[in-house]
């Protein structure tokens, strides 16, 4: 078995700033990576490397594709672009990001459809109230706008329409952000069932120990732009090893 | 003859607005930019097409304004005078006799002829503008060809009212490349873009875009494999002329609801009553000396 997606060295530097330094990790197909650290820490800039959005100044990212290992730094925009609209997905924070707030549930769902190719309504409307379902959203509201619903709901949107072209990989940037606990934890379960159903590798950025441990397999923490620690997710949180991490395990309020 | 230069735009304004026309020949459905001047009308009233046509004038051209189909509205009466002050050319009402023609949202129903130019009026030539408003991102999906997003306009269409309910500025795909907003002409006209043996050129003043669909071009309305595009009309005969197939525009007559369907392009409507058809309610046709 090959990794899905090899990092080596990654690093991205804002002018004297380091975003993030000597970046490297193996993801395996199947597999949930977590990356913690507090704000500042190089998370967001990190996985804006690995999807591409920002461009990174060294080191090297390979993709384990369909049809073969990639370098995605090499890549044409054309098939990066194609790459994350199929094989990849991109859950953003803040769902305003990743939906049209003026179209409706069921084009925000088909758009990805559309856009590799899907050019029959009806079909695409089956699969858009198909995975609307899934998401736990009500059938009856597929001609609704997004922005008539609430937070959690334009969340599991987001998920839906990131998923319905079933990518391979998942990039998501605390896709539990802004919600209150309850809708948190229900969003995690949905997220979690889908993750194994579907046989996801995703990479999780987040500040919320919680998240990772229900989510991910394994955890790297960083810390002024470097990882500073990694290993299986239980192994970290119950036995962290670094100063930093320790700090950051015991900063968890206790209820 | 005037003070004006001929056709009012001067040599060097002329010769980029053909380059650029030349560069949207050459890439039928690209949105050409261009240094759009200022014109003596305000913009949205026809400052790009003006231009194209400015730039597209000979002194042997025989020129035909029309607006919605209509040689005789404010719009066209007063760029046919423009041109008649500042180039002298001839000017005609009758689609066959000219060489050139400039409209608003309509495409003659009279088969137009190779030499033809026709030029349209477009407000905004970005079909992709209200569902993406970044210039850079929609830019960057025409040179990629990711279009996915012009159905998801259609999608919205067919969700909300059934079926697709865009009835003018539809989208067409031009020889399989661009997608292309064929400006505000009613979707009836979008089956005579293709295949067309005049020239159209599209001129969008504000916006400082020039676009052109060459003769016989492969031009396709969007659609879906279960929805596919209806070219729509009113469904009534031509109440003048009796014209079953041409477009028509609905005119209230009273304010108990009464109403009367004629076609929109006058010189259309006025050929076939000179030729004897006569419709619901037409009075007989009397030829003016």
């Amino acid at each position: 078995m090959t990794p899905l997606l090899q990092v080596a060295n990654l690093t991205k530097r804002y002018g004297a700033r380091i975003g993030c330094q000597d970046v490297s990790f193996d993801l395996w197909p199947g597999e949930v990576l977590g990356i913690v650290g507090e704000s500042g820490s190089g998370k967001s800039t990190l996985l804006s490397c690995l999807a591409g959005h920002l461009k990174p100044d060294l080191g090297a990212i390979t993709y384990d594709s369909r049809l073969g290992a990639r370098d995605v730094l090499a890549m044409s925009e054309a098939e990066r672009r194609l790459l994350g609209r199929t094989d990849w997905a991109y859950v953003h924070q803040n769902p305003r990001d990743g939906l049209r707030m003026g179209v409706s549930a069921g084009g925000n769902v088909g758009e990805r459809l559309m856009a590799v190719g899907a050019r029959h309504y009806g079909q695409i409307r089956t699969q858009a109230l198909d995975w609307l379902g899934r998401v736990e959203i009500a059938a009856d509201r597929v001609d609704d706008r997004p922005s008539a619903f609430s937070g959690g709901m334009q969340q599991r949107l987001q998920i839906a329409r990131n998923l319905v072209t079933g990518p391979r990989l998942v990039f998501m940037d605390e896709p539990t952000g802004g919600l209150d606990v309850s809708v948190q934890a229900r969003l995690l379960d949905l997220l979690r069932g889908l993750v194994r159903e579907m046989g996801l590798s995703v990479i999780i950025v987040t500040h919320d120990l919680a998240v990772v441990r229900l989510l991910a397999d394994r955890l790297m923490v960083m810390k002024n732009g470097r990882v500073i620690e990694s290993g299986l997710t239980d192994q970290v949180l119950d036995d962290p090893q670094a100063p930093y991490t320790q700090l950051l395990v015991s900063s968890v309020l206790q209820v | 003859m005037s003070d004006y230069n001929f056709a009012y735009l001067d040599e060097d304004t002329k010769r980029m607005i053909r380059r650029a026309l030349l560069k949207a020949v050459a890439i039928p459905g690209y949105q050409v930019p261009f240094a759009s001047r200022e014109m003596p009308m305000p913009y949205g009233w026809g400052t790009g097409g003006v231009q194209v046509t400015a730039a597209c004038l000979v002194p042997e051209d025989v020129l035909k304004v029309i607006d919605q189909g209509s040689d005789d509205t404010t719009n066209a009466v007063s760029i046919r005078k423009f041109f008649v002050k500042t180039s002298g050319v001839a000017v005609t009402e009758t689609t066959t006799e000219a060489t050139v023609i400039q409209t608003r949202h309509r495409i003659p129903e009279q088969a137009l002829h190779e030499g033809q130019i026709l030029v349209y009026q477009v407000p905004i030539p970005e079909p992709l503008r209200f569902l993406e408003p970044r210039e850079t991102e929609t830019r960057k999906m025409h040179e990629l060809q990711e279009y996915g997003l012009m159905h998801v306009k259609l999608y919205e269409d067919i969700a909300r009212h059934g079926t697709i309910a865009t009835s003018y500025a539809y989208p067409v795909k031009v020889e399989g490349r661009y997608i292309m907003d064929p400006s505000p002409i009613p979707k009836f006209d979008n089956p005579k873009l293709g295949g067309n043996a005049a020239l159209q050129l599209f001129g969008a003043g504000r916006e400082q875009r020039i676009y052109a669909v060459p003769p016989y071009s492969d031009v396709v309305s969007l659609d879906f494999d279960d929805h596919p595009f209806v070219a729509g009309k009113a469904p009534h005969d031509c109440d003048l002329c009796g014209a079953a197939d041409s477009y028509l525009d609905e005119v209230i007559t009273d304010d108990q609801g009464t109403r009367m369907y004629v076609c929109s392009d006058t010189d259309f409507c006025a050929t076939r009553r000179t030729a004897g058809h006569v419709g619901r309610l037409a009075a007989p046709y009397e030829v003016t000396p």
